[in-house]
């Protein structure tokens, strides 16, 4: 069978079960006793051994399968959850992942040796069995021979509706259907059986649940309760004429046996019958408001999970790129029409401009996944590395809902990664130092994302040990990074910076985990390479917050133009508090550095010209100066322009590698008349 | 030394997009090229290496141009009506190159290109040979020196 073509999907499912497998087992380690999760569990660990044994990787089917006979235990009570346990399952789904990564990528799938965690595994399912009977994992039910499995439980609910149907002279089977090994379309199947059973009867319950056969969450097999009036020789045959069906057994559920496992019955064998009593009415129409009540419930939640289409990531950043031409083209066109004053062209622009913010924001939006998508591998990392460290660490993840394009998704992971590792491995004390210090002995580790104006901003926080500056100072001038006296000007927040400057280390014994020299200098200059920033705030023993600032959009925004001589600049209207007029004597001098008030508040200003070396065309003195106040943070500066121009919305462009690292600018626009002009980095100003 | 030369014989012919730069005759292969625009608005760009010129805008996209006889220590002239931006491909970086005048696209038979550095200064770096076609000189350009993203590689 070729199923190359089923290849990527295979990747992105098995991916996201991994990622649930994950967060589960993480789940598990700090709820041992939940049954949900460990359903949950069990449920993901099936669908990809189902599904890497469809594609024929033996090997993965058969990790996921002692797996999935330990998880089976611990869900049926006879193993208790360990540590143990836990561990050796966290390392499989490493393995897993390792493999599937490497048939991923053409490779084979037996890169890991797994022999010693099935052993491990099996070990513990023995272990475990020794004191239970020995059952059958449901997956042993698509075997045809293995028995009904008892993973078919009955609830309360369930005997009593079933006794119902009985005493109104009903019959109830249980059905088990075994699809054929090469049917790839096993929900089509599986929903084709449950058409024509319903038209015979009720099913009134199914292993796995309606939900979990519609999206294939099963492996070749599956069972169900019907309660008919029909006989089962009927019910077989209905499902038999179903292609791709490789076996059905229709066992007669007798109350008092339906705890028992019941004989099987091969294909095609006659199933037992019972004589049937003409069924009363009010009985059956209890036993369709119960069905009913379940359908409606799963279709509920297939609405909540909505339609949708994955899409290359490179036609929406044309589309993008499209949209930006559009805006361009736009802006061109008004100008045209301010120019030649042709109303009816304003009008019709003025229509067309809410169009096109519409269609921004749809095609932004699109671009847009949570970032959590990031965020849910870091509780797995920060579990192992905390056991590494022999620290104690609990990590609190908020706003993971919150929103960011997705280039900027894709990069993000590595920096906050490495300041993770970094909180954890310098941040967080050991516990017997914190207890020293009248700390609770668990660390506190936060990673927190929220929308600050135009921005989102991360945070790395930790309750740790903090970052002295005096340290850093020290450092650096050792490492010749700065002299002596450059060292004792910096006041402390300055201080802390210079841990972004390249070759900057302060770890004093350099570990696997992090200070490789090569650290925060990578993570700053990641960050700026994404139109972002990045700062550190610090005390003494009480610990760090790194701050991430990142933009929403990479592309298109609201800025204020300016011009300095003849030169066009760009400022992001995000980070533009207000515009003065002021005349000269309005700017003071404070040790030697140009301020004015406002407000009550002293605001450093910067003159763009001198700061960019614009060229010199004619001077123009004492006349109205223009300030545009920007911030960042709480900081405030007055940027010295010579004109305002206005408020425009503005395509991002990068200037391309040749130009990437500038100071000061971050980016560059064509404007309406086909110019460029460059956007200014408001942070670098700063 | 014979034998040393031979390895630097390029095989083949090339073709060129040869341009004047003061009263010498450059050249790039046109494997490079993509296209060859006048001059138009150039927006300066602070703190950039002094043989940027600026960035234009190329149908919606922002593409650095360097003014290529500053980049080779030639004297800088004033840009007249002849004065041309060749756009060129390298690394997969566009990039506008501000050249004097373009003449004309010739085919160079590779046996007449001598790869050995005849001049030995600092621009000779940015030089892959000398190309001979009757008795003009055509002088050889390595795109990859003069853009300079290696040298500049962090």
């Amino acid at each position: 069978m070729d199923t190359n073509q089923y290849m990527e999907m295979f990747l992105e499912e098995s991916r996201e079960h991994l990622q649930s497998l994950n967060d589960g087992l993480l789940g598990l380690e700090s709820n041992p006793e939940d049954l949900s999760i460990l359903n949950e569990i069990f449920r993901n660990a099936h669908t990809i051994k189902g599904m890497s044994a469809t594609m024929g990787y033996t090997k993965i089917a058969e990790l996921t399968h002692d797996m999935e006979n330990v998880l089976d235990l611990l869900r049926k009570e006879q193993l208790k959850v360990t540590e143990d346990i836990v561990d050796v399952l966290f390392k499989c789904v490493d393995s897993l992942e390792q493999m599937i990564e490497s048939v991923g990528g053409g490779g084979a799938e037996d890169i890991v040796d797994v022999s010693e965690f099935a052993a491990k595994l099996n070990t513990i399912a023995n272990g475990g069995t020794l004191t239970a009977a020995a059952s059958p994992t449901p997956a042993a039910a698509a075997e045809p021979a293995a028995p009904v499995s008892k993973a078919m439980a009955l609830t309360d609910t369930d005997r009593n509706v079933i006794q119902e149907a009985k005493n109104s002279g009903l019959r109830v089977y249980h059905i088990t259907v075994t699809l054929t090994d090469t049917c790839l379309l096993k929900s089509a199947r599986s929903y084709m059986v449950m058409n024509a059973l319903d038209e015979l009867g009720d099913v009134i319950k199914s292993v796995p649940p309606a939900e979990d056969l519609e999206q294939e969450k099963f492996d070749h097999s599956f069972e169900l309760i019907i309660v008919t009036d029909a006989e089962g020789k009927a019910l077989e045959d209905a499902v038999l004429s179903i292609s791709e069906i490789a076996n059905v057994t229709v066992v007669n559920i007798d109350d008092e046996k339906a705890a028992a496992a019941p004989a099987v019955s091969a294909a095609k064998a006659a199933a037992p019958v019972s004589t049937a009593a003409a069924p009363a009415p009010a009985a059956k129409a209890a036993v369709v408001a119960a069905s009913k009540k379940t359908l409606v419930g799963s279709a509920d939640k297939k609405l909540k999970s909505g339609q949708s289409v994955r899409v290359d990531i490179e036609k929406l950043d044309s589309l993008l790129n499209l949209v930006g031409e559009l805006v361009i083209n736009k802006v061109r066109l008004e100008q045209i029409g301010i120019t030649h004053r042709l109303t009816e062209l304003t009008e019709t622009l003025e229509q067309m401009d809410r169009v096109t913010t519409d269609l921004q924001s749809v095609v932004m939006k699109v671009r847009m996944v949570p970032v959590g998508q990031v965020f849910n591998r870091f509780p797995r990392m920060v579990r192992d590395l905390a056991k590494e460290l022999n620290k104690e660490i609990n990590l609190t993840i908020e706003g993971e809902e919150t929103e960011l394009d997705r280039t900027v998704i894709d990069e993000i992971g590595d920096p906050l990664m490495h300041l993770l590792r970094n909180s954890l491995d310098h941040g967080v004390e050991h516990p017997d130092d914190r207890e020293a210090k009248g700390k609770p002995r668990t660390g506190e580790v936060g990673l927190i994302a929220r929308h600050e104006g135009n921005n989102v901003v991360i945070m790395v926080t930790d309750d740790g040990k903090g970052i002295d500056a005096d340290v850093i100072r020290k450092k650096a001038v050792e490492k010749a990074i700065i002299t002596q006296e450059e060292a004792d000007n910096l006041d402390d927040a300055e201080a802390v910076r210079l841990v972004f400057l390249p070759g900057f280390s302060t770890a004093e014994v350099i570990t696997d985990v992090s200070g490789r020299g090569v650290g925060m200098d990578v993570v700053r200059s990641k960050i700026e390479a994404l139109g972002g920033h990045v700062d550190v705030e610090t005390k003494i023993d009480e610990g760090s917050i790194f701050k991430i600032k990142l933009p929403l959009t990479l592309a298109i925004i609201q800025a204020l133009l300016v011009k300095v001589q003849e030169e066009m600049y760009a400022i992001p209207l995000g980070s533009i508090d207000s515009t003065i007029n002021i005349t000269p004597d309005n700017i003071k001098t404070v040790q030697n550095k140009e301020v004015i008030v406002l407000r009550g508040q002293i605001i450093p200003i910067i003159r763009l010209g001198r700061l960019l070396n614009v060229p010199q065309s004619d001077d123009k003195k004492n006349e109205d100066i223009f300030v545009v106040v920007v911030h960042l943070g709480d900081r405030k500066a007055g940027i010295v322009v010579d004109n305002l121009i206005g408020q425009q919305e503005i395509v991002i462009k990068t200037l391309g590698k040749l130009l990437a690292g500038l100071k000061v600018i971050s980016g560059a626009t064509v404007l309406g008349d086909g110019r460029v002009a460059l956007i200014l980095d408001v942070s670098a100003l700063m | 030394m014979a034998k040393a030369d031979k390895k630097n014989i390029i095989e083949g012919e090339i073709q060129v997009v040869a341009f004047k730069l003061r009263k010498e005759e450059y050249g790039f292969n046109i494997l490079n090229v993509q296209e060859i625009k006048g001059l138009t608005d150039i927006t300066r760009v602070p703190f950039a290496s002094d043989f940027i010129k600026g960035v234009i805008n190329l149908r919606g996209s922002v593409l650095p141009v360097i003014d290529l006889k500053k980049r080779l220590g030639l004297q800088e002239t004033e840009y007249t009506e002849n004065t041309r931006i060749v756009i060129v491909k390298v690394d997969e970086v566009s990039v506008g190159m501000i050249v004097d005048a373009v003449t004309e696209v010739i085919t160079l038979d590779g046996a007449h290109v001598d790869t050995t550095k005849a001049v030995d200064n600092e621009s000779s770096r940015f030089i892959t040979g000398i190309g001979k076609l009757n008795d003009r000189l055509i002088i050889m350009l390595d795109l990859g020196a003069i853009v300079g993203l290696q040298d500049d590689a962090k």
